[in-house]
């Protein structure tokens, strides 16, 4: 492979904090509170669309001017507000503060912060903490904080079964269960869980599978506790998606040919639903910019299943460990870039012309306007993308750019 | 510390950005960690920019922090100026970079850029909001492009009358319009064709659109007209302490607002009051004929706007237009009015006080929801806050003010100010009105044989204020995300202490009262049956209540 393209500079990425818009949705018992500025409460509103109905389930301590001058004074001050906000959600059994950007260089400790309002609020709620700052984390990074978080609290087991890891839709969760189910993998839980009360157990007997590519820090936190991790590539596509659960049934020695029997119709059904996606995409020459972490193994399912032509995959940061088997199907030549330099990332695209650029929001129009087709890479984080049964969905996320420039016609 | 779920405003360095990116030749380098990239999504998304804001993000990380940030820095602004080559150059922070104190100002100062203007901005993130922050770096802006041109102290003022002897046509420069605004766009469109059937030119529209040096010309125009106070008050009255120029504050939003800003106009340069801007004999002001609105309004279709109930919730310059026009041109009772920005909370308060009201300054919208519940409107006007707190209670709302939605920057020519603004507005406010009225037909013909099943109305999935029922979220928007959220679950109202219960043949009766003031007879037959000390609402206490309340 070429040599990794390794770049700083202006990021046009996420921050951390933006993972709270889908944890919170996974998780209807707990509340995300960031300790941070007005930016990181307007981040947040953006990130989530602007606007949506009612009283979220996420809010921003908004750190003041008295705040900063004294520490003291800014634990008091959150403590107050903690119990204030408590008071009106009292269905809250668990309370995520967040650190950010501000909160870290102030060095303001939520750790003991959390500690002490686990103390006042004992039996009503767990606190816990994490940083989604923007100097420590990335977009995604975010629910790997969270969910790291959480792995002290997980009861210890022995038992044999099988933990996926990482947000999932629940209807996608449910029905990849039930393929492990078919398989003969009886027990099968979820990290995050859907109540945040309702933890899984961990321990020698449990084995990982990631659901998603960016859990570093959850996945070592959980091996450390005796789990297992399961090496696959991630559940994108016909490909991956079978990888990803045949693996998971090899370390449960299932026999391939009851693997084969479950999932064979299910591979056949995927690749005929993304055919007609296929058709669009095939030769056309895509570029990821770094942004999800999920632009490996989408790179990989374009090009593989979809017939695609990679100019540039790009990712905020390269988990060789995680992205091992990823990194093992692109193909031969793929150019990789880490990290960003926002002028130079654009100035190599505009050059290579791609047909496809998959970006984020903030790039999305201005592309547009260069001519260059482009697919908005937030849509993948809170879409159901996950398994055989979405692959035609995936692909169609990518050919429908396409399909609308071609449609459109002002002559 | 305070807790803040959704907020009105951005912090002060996206009201900078909102300045820079209005502009042309403006380029603006933010000391800021990854993730504040997210404001650029405000332009190329909500605004549909076809281009990135011109700003350059220093992306510091938590490991650049013990190393030199200031090189950082002083690498991106010499990476801007080579790549941008702006006109001039904005230099600020965001709230983190604040914390760490590089002076990226003084940084910029230190080094050759070649003599670009270089404008330092020092914006309190901890204690100031987006509107100021505009305010501040326009009035930066403007102060260090123009101070070659300042005129020595007690220079005679210039004669805003100087266009006659000049043998021009008098000018005036448009001040205020910027991007993320209330449809600034067509606003400065629809007052220079305006002025120009007054025989007055536009020197200057600025920030949207200028180039810096269009700002070094605007001492060259006889008055400024301070259009949207928020984001041009500093700039026009230091115009007006530092060159003597004459400032117009007549927001021209509504037909009478529109006489009286060219009234005043007219007075400031000295110009002849056409005749159709004075009362005639039978005591009417022709220009009014200009727009549709007066008539529209008074004519006998419009009789069931009388006495509406409106709460108005927006930006002080809105808020007020708004309070106005509702009151006197369109005959609705204002029933609560209020401002998010607190710099010009006085002015909205005065307002107010005239319609016999307290005004709400708020950034807390739950606060402001809560006073919208409790005034039980049949139309809010408010920002996007104000119309998803208005759908929840099942109230019709139009927009009239930042913050704001895709949806607010329409693809149609659709200005608030001047006579086409007022049009609009009519159209904006009685449409949502009407849907309402739609909406109470379709409920009293819902059991006619002819109607169809799954006639949805706009309010689709909507209850009313008096109902607990959770709501379905509404798909919209930049929104790329919002359709994935569901609605947070409302919490049920507990029964306080005291408060009668309904029974069966109650409820029933008040599910026929219309939608719209179901939750008002809610209330006032709760408040009828706890003064006369019932704990049991029937259908006969509701039209004892019914009774006692209709005068």
């Amino acid at each position: 492979m070429p040599a990794l393209i390794r770049e700083s500079g202006q990021r046009e990425v996420f921050c951390g904090l933006t993972s709270i818009v889908w944890l919170h949705r996974r998780m209807p018992d707990a509340f995300f509170l960031v300790v941070g500025s007005r930016t990181c409460a307007h981040l947040v509103q953006s990130a989530a669309g602007v606007m949506i109905f009612a009283e979220p389930r996420f809010g921003t301590a908004i750190l003041g001017e008295r705040d900063l001058a004294g520490l003291a004074d800014a634990n008091e001050e959150l403590d107050r507000l903690v119990a204030r906000l408590l008071e009106r959600r009292p269905e809250i059994r668990t309370l995520f503060l967040v650190g950010s950007c501000p909160s870290e260089v102030i060095k303001l400790d939520l750790a003991k912060a959390a500690e002490r309002l686990n103390r006042q609020h004992r039996g009503q709620v767990t606190v816990l903490n994490y940083s989604g700052s923007g100097i420590e984390t990335t977009f995604t990074q975010g629910e790997d904080g969270a969910l790291q978080a959480l792995v002290p609290l997980l009861p210890p087991s022995q038992e044999q079964q099988l933990l996926l890891v990482g947000t999932l839709a629940d209807p996608v969760e449910d029905r990849l269960i039930s393929l492990f189910h078919k398989m003969g993998i009886d027990r099968v839980a979820s990290l995050p869980p859907r109540r945040s009360t309702e933890l899984p157990a961990v321990g020698p007997g449990t084995r990982l599978l990631l659901a998603q590519p960016f859990l570093s820090g959850t996945a070592r936190a959980l091996v450390n506790r005796g789990a297992e991790l399961i090496p696959a590539p991630y559940p994108f596509g016909v490909e991956g998606s079978r990888s990803w659960m045949a693996a998971a049934a090899a370390a449960f020695g299932v026999a391939p040919a009851q693997v084969a029997a479950v999932l064979d119709p299910l591979v056949e059904r995927g690749r005929r639903a993304i055919a007609p996606h296929r058709e669009v995409l095939a030769g056309k020459r895509l570029a990821l910019l770094p942004d999800s972490q999920l632009e490996i193994p989408l790179a990989r399912f374009l090009s593989r299943e979809c017939g695609m032509e990679l100019v540039e995959v790009g990712t905020p940061y390269l988990d060789r460990q995680l992205m091992a088997e990823e990194l093992a199907l692109l193909p031969p030549g793929t150019q990789l870039s880490e990290g960003q330099h926002l002028e130079r990332q654009l100035d190599r695209l505009r050059a290579a012309r791609p047909d496809l650029v998959v970006c984020g929001l903030g790039l999305a129009n201005p592309l547009e306007a260069e001519g260059i087709a482009t697919k908005w890479s937030i849509e993948l984080v809170f879409s159901p993308i996950h398994g055989c049964d979405q692959a035609g969905e995936l692909a169609e996320l990518f050919a429908r750019p396409l399909r609308r420039r071609a449609a459109l016609s002002f002559a | 510390m305070d807790l803040t779920l959704w907020t009105y405003e951005g912090p002060p360095h996206v009201g900078a950005l909102r300045i820079a990116a209005s502009m042309e030749g403006v380029h603006y380098v933010l000391h800021a960690p990854q993730g504040d990239t997210y404001a650029d999504l405000l332009f190329t998304m909500i605004e549909r920019r076809d281009r990135r804001p011109p700003v350059t993000y220093t992306t510091f990380q938590a490991r650049d922090l013990g190393g030199d940030t200031a090189e950082l820095v002083k690498r991106t602004i010499a990476e801007a100026v080579e790549r941008f080559a702006p006109e001039a150059l904005l230099v600020g922070e965001s709230c983190t970079a604040e914390l760490i104190q590089d002076q990226p100002g003084s940084l910029a100062a230190s080094m050759d850029l070649g003599g670009i203007p270089v404008v330092n901005l020092e914006l309190p993130a901890y204690s100031k909001k987006e509107n100021w922050g505009a305010a501040e770096t326009f009035y930066q802006l403007v102060r260090n492009l123009l101070k070659a041109q300042l005129p020595p102290p007690g220079s005679p003022r210039p004669d805003p009358q100087a266009w006659r002897q000049q043998g021009r046509r008098p000018r005036v420069n448009l001040l205020g319009p910027s991007l993320l605004g209330f449809r600034c766009r067509d606003d400065v469109r629809e007052l220079t064709g305006l002025l120009d059937g007054y025989g007055i030119d536009v020197a200057v529209a600025a920030p949207l659109g200028a180039r810096p040096a269009d700002l070094q010309r605007l001492p060259e125009a006889d008055a400024n007209l301070c259009l949207y106070p928020e984001v041009a008050g500093p700039v026009a009255s230091w115009l007006e302490r530092s060159f003597g120029m004459a400032t117009v504050t007549t927001v021209p939003i509504g037909v009478g607002a529109t006489v009286a800003f060219l009234q005043e106009l007219h007075g400031v340069l000295g110009m002849e009051l056409p005749a159709e801007l004075q009362l005639d004999a039978e005591g009417e002001m022709g220009a009014e004929r200009r727009s549709r609105l007066p008539w529209y309004s008074r004519s006998v279709d419009s009789t069931y706007l009388t006495g509406k109930r409106v709460f108005i919730f927006a930006d002080a310059t809105h808020a007020i237009a708004a309070a106005r026009i509702a009151s006197r041109e369109l005959g609705f009772q204002v029933v609560g009015l209020g401002t998010y920005s607190r710099e010009q909370a006085r002015q909205v308060r005065a307002v107010a006080q005239e319609l016999g009201l307290e005004a709400l300054i708020s950034d807390d919208y739950l606060e402001v929801e809560q006073a919208m519940a409790a005034a039980a409107p049949e139309l809010v006007l408010g920002t996007q806050m104000e119309r998803h707190s208005a759908k929840r209670l099942g109230i019709p709302c139009a927009v009239i003010s930042a913050p704001l939605h895709v949806q607010d920057v329409p693809a149609r020519h659709s200005p608030q100010m001047g006579w086409e603004g007022a049009n609009v507005i009519f159209d904006a406010w009685v449409h949502p009105l009407m849907m309402g009225l739609e909406e109470h037909l379709i409920g009293m013909f819902r059991h006619d044989f002819e109607f169809v099943d799954g006639h949805l109305s706009h309010l689709e999935g909507a209850h009313g204020p008096d109902s607990t029922a959770p709501v379905s979220a509404h798909a919209s928007g930049t929104a790329v995300l919002d359709r994935s959220l569901e609605s947070a679950s409302k919490q049920p109202a507990a029964p306080a202490d005291g408060v009668p219960t309904w029974g069966k043949d109650g409820e029933a009766e008040l599910a026929k009262v219309p939608f719209f003031v179901r939750g008002k007879v809610r209330r006032n037959t709760e408040a009828y049956a706890r003064a006369k000390g019932l704990t049991l609402i029937d259908s006969e206490a509701l039209y004892e209540a019914k009774a006692h309340f209709t005068p």
